[in-house]
């Protein structure tokens, strides 16, 4: 059924936010540390656990599919609902602060691949 | 009138699946005859969601673009961080656990690198702008991190709220700026793979700007990207306020 699906993709998404929420917490953080991140990877782990035996019916698969094609609209709601007009009124400093650590960011991104793909390749 | 209204902000959820249904349409109608397919659909009408944003937030005044429309407020529910997280969540059904083990490490390393990259360069520009206390610098660095990592941040130092207002605006921008550029500067740093994905999530730190980004240059890496992103937060959260700000403390 794909209840079953969905059901299971809510536990994961529950179990991975709570645990971010405890480890920020435990090492005094007033934010959730990587909820989404732990929920991913229950979710990977779980789905191959269940897959390998046979517990995962393509129906339910289909109730976790349906939500990953959903992510895009989710997105599109996101951004239709951002605060815009503060973003862009704030003054040059918001905007310049907003932009500049971005460009220095992307340039990092190749170095980084560079560095750290070389050792697992050889 | 009143009848219409009440109702539409009753069935908020169901309004918002239609509305977003329209903007995407439109989105990929552009994509296809307007731009003739060189921006993907997706971005279109992720870009068109930002410009109603816009305006909307011009004729309310108030922070939550489109779903300040009162018929309209299922949009925050349907863009808010619950079905946001959900949907990320359930990407990862096609990611490979082999590929996120085997970057784990430079996943780890650009999260580091991303929050101080981001932060020394949000702190040197508000040094520009006239600002020389460690709390203020510390708190619109912050800002340049993610939009959450500022006003956390600023609160803990009890920095100005001027200045923790600032810090919040940075972060938007900066969510918004990684959805836009992203698709176009994707060819040339390399974000086609998992692993430049993964490390481009690290860089980035912005949750919001990430998904969105990544959604608009390759579905398949929102996975990898998210599942850096999403400890990007917390490590700004953890950082700033002590490490970062002591640092800047002994400087001044």
């Amino acid at each position: 059924m794909v209840i079953y699906g969905v059901s299971f993709l809510g536990a994961c998404y529950i179990l991975g936010q709570l645990v971010g929420e405890f480890l920020a917490k435990w090492i005094g953080v007033k934010a959730n540390v990587g909820g989404v991140g732990f929920a991913m990877l229950f979710l990977i782990l779980g789905h191959d656990y269940f897959n390998k035996r046979n517990f995962f019916s393509a129906e339910a698969e289909k109730g976790i599919l349906f939500w990953s094609q959903m992510y895009i609209p989710v997105i599109v709601a996101m951004s239709a609902t951002q605060n815009v007009v503060v973003a862009l009124d704030s003054g040059l400093l918001a905007i310049l602060a907003g932009v500049i650590p971005v460009f220095m960011c992307f340039a990092c991104i190749p170095l980084l691949v560079k560095l750290t793909k070389s050792p697992l390749n050889n | 009138m009143e009848i219409i209204v009440n109702f539409f902000e009753k069935n908020g959820l169901i309004v918002a699946f239609v509305v977003v249904g329209i903007i995407s349409y439109l989105g990929f109608l552009i994509s296809k005859h307007v731009l003739k397919n060189k921006i993907p659909g997706a971005a279109v009408a992720i870009l068109l969601g930002l410009i109603v944003a816009y305006f909307a937030g011009l004729h309310t005044g108030g922070s939550k673009g489109i779903a300040d429309i009162s018929i309209l407020s299922g949009m925050s529910l349907l863009g808010g961080s619950m079905f946001r997280d959900f949907a990320i969540v359930s990407t990862a059904m096609g990611a490979s656990f082999m590929l996120i083990r085997q970057t784990g490490l430079a996943g780890a390393i650009s999260l580091v690198l991303g929050t101080t990259v981001s932060f020394v360069g949000g702190a040197i520009i508000a040094v520009f702008f006239g600002y020389y206390d460690a709390k203020s610098i510390a708190t619109v660095g912050a800002g340049a991190c993610t939009f959450i990592v500022g006003p956390v941040t600023g609160a803990a130092l009890q920095a100005s709220s001027e200045v923790i207002a600032l810090s919040i605006a940075t972060g938007v921008v900066k969510s918004i700026f990684v959805t836009i550029s992203t698709p176009f500067i994707a060819p040339y740093i390399g974000l086609n793979n998992a692993h430049s994905a993964m490390i481009y999530g690290g860089m980035m730190s912005t949750t919001s700007g990430v998904s969105a980004g990544l959604a608009a240059t390759d579905i398949k890496l929102v996975p990898y990207g998210a599942l850096t992103a999403t400890f990007a937060t917390g490590m700004g959260c953890l950082l700033c306020p002590s490490v970062f700000y002591l640092i800047l403390e002994k400087i001044l």
